[in-house]
């Protein structure tokens, strides 16, 4: 009993010796304060990782159509007030947003699609792993970035432009139908809302 | 008995041994030009609340108290710094487009109108970063004012 305690003890130190000579706590401590600093000027410095990313992405052959109607199975899927497919349309059109094809625009349309494109993935994202009130609140932004995505790109099919005054304050959202379904209250207020504009 | 003590010599020479695991520590000494206090006007009493309750997971410097000093706890808060940080550093609010920022606000006014931040988990061991109705109320003023003003 005695001898057994005696070596778990031994053991015990020798672990702990053995995890402090090795790690050297301080040192990596400086180590990891380093590192942290790369990574800020990173981010400081426009983030060149990122933008090297959001370059590669942005030069996809993707069309903004393809946006489109992944944004309307979005809406789609709000209006039915189905969580599960939301998530699985907000991630597909996460991807397509990244894979605009940017290379006909002026640097100035560029750059605001960049700059819309971005705010929209990360939108989609936020809807792709979120219940459906959140993914609602997420969907408001989107909706604003892809109006202001159609104002740049220009669409295809005739557009509307609808307008449900009580959700939020007012919020906007794009259809291919001019007959209202609301995607911000589903069932609950499925013709809330009114056609406010025209496109194309 | 004897394995009864062999095991809790064991645990205790794990967690032991968990503190000398090295964690990456959020910490800064500078506050960058780009910090949302410096660019905005923010009123001392919301900066105060806001660097309370926000900063020690949506900036580049965390006020750790001893405890999380203490593995686990380090990993645990590790990640939530990492992902706060990810969503929103306010050190770095001017970096952002102004489109980045008006939905970047929109996104703090429906956290903090659902109370779903700060962190349950964050308010349960720091009661002081908790919101009471009427600062939540001038906070989501306040930031709704700025969101408009962009």
């Amino acid at each position: 009993m005695k001898k057994s305690k005696l070596s778990v003890g031994i053991i015990a130190i020798a672990l702990v010796i053995f995890t402090v000579t090795s790690c050297k706590d301080n040192k990596q401590d400086e180590k990891s304060a380093k590192e942290d600093h790369s990574e800020m000027n990173h981010d400081n410095s426009d983030g060149h990782h990122d933008g090297e990313k959001k370059e590669m992405a942005m030069n996809g052959n993707g069309a903004s159509q393809d946006i489109l109607n992944d944004y309307f199975n979005l809406k789609d899927a709000l209006v039915a007030d189905d969580n599960a497919k939301a998530k699985d349309l907000g991630a597909t059109l996460a991807k397509s947003l990244g894979n605009l094809d940017v290379s006909n625009y002026t640097d100035a349309q560029k750059a605001d699609l960049k700059d819309i494109i971005e705010d929209a993935v990360e939108q989609s994202e936020h809807i792709s792993k979120n219940d459906i009130d959140h993914q609602r609140e997420h969907f408001k932004t989107l909706s604003n970035d892809v109006i202001d995505m159609v104002a740049i790109t220009g669409t295809t099919t005739k557009l509307y432009e609808q307008f449900c005054p009580m959700y939020d304050g007012g919020s906007a959202w794009l259809s291919i139908n001019e007959e209202v379904k609301n995607p911000y209250y589903g069932s609950k207020m499925l013709k809330c809302g009114k056609v406010q504009k025209e496109i194309n | 008995m004897k394995i009864l003590k062999i095991i809790a010599l064991v645990l205790l020479v794990a967690i032991v041994g968990i503190q000398f695991v090295p964690t990456t520590r959020n910490q800064s000494d500078t506050v960058p030009e780009t910090d949302f206090m410096l660019v905005n006007n923010v009123p001392k009493t919301i900066q105060k609340k806001l660097e309370v309750s926000c900063y020690d997971c949506h900036s580049n410097n965390t006020q750790y108290p001893w405890y999380n000093k203490v593995q686990p706890v380090t990993w645990f808060l590790e990640g939530h710094i990492k992902e706060g940080k990810a969503e929103l550093n306010f050190n770095e609010w001017d970096s952002l487009s102004a489109r980045r920022k008006k939905s970047k606000l929109q996104s703090i006014i429906k956290q903090v109108e659902s109370g779903e931040m700060p962190l349950s988990s964050y308010t349960l061991i720091h009661s002081d970063a908790k919101f009471s109705k009427e600062e939540a109320n001038e906070i989501i003023n306040f930031i709704t004012q700025l969101k408009d003003s962009l």
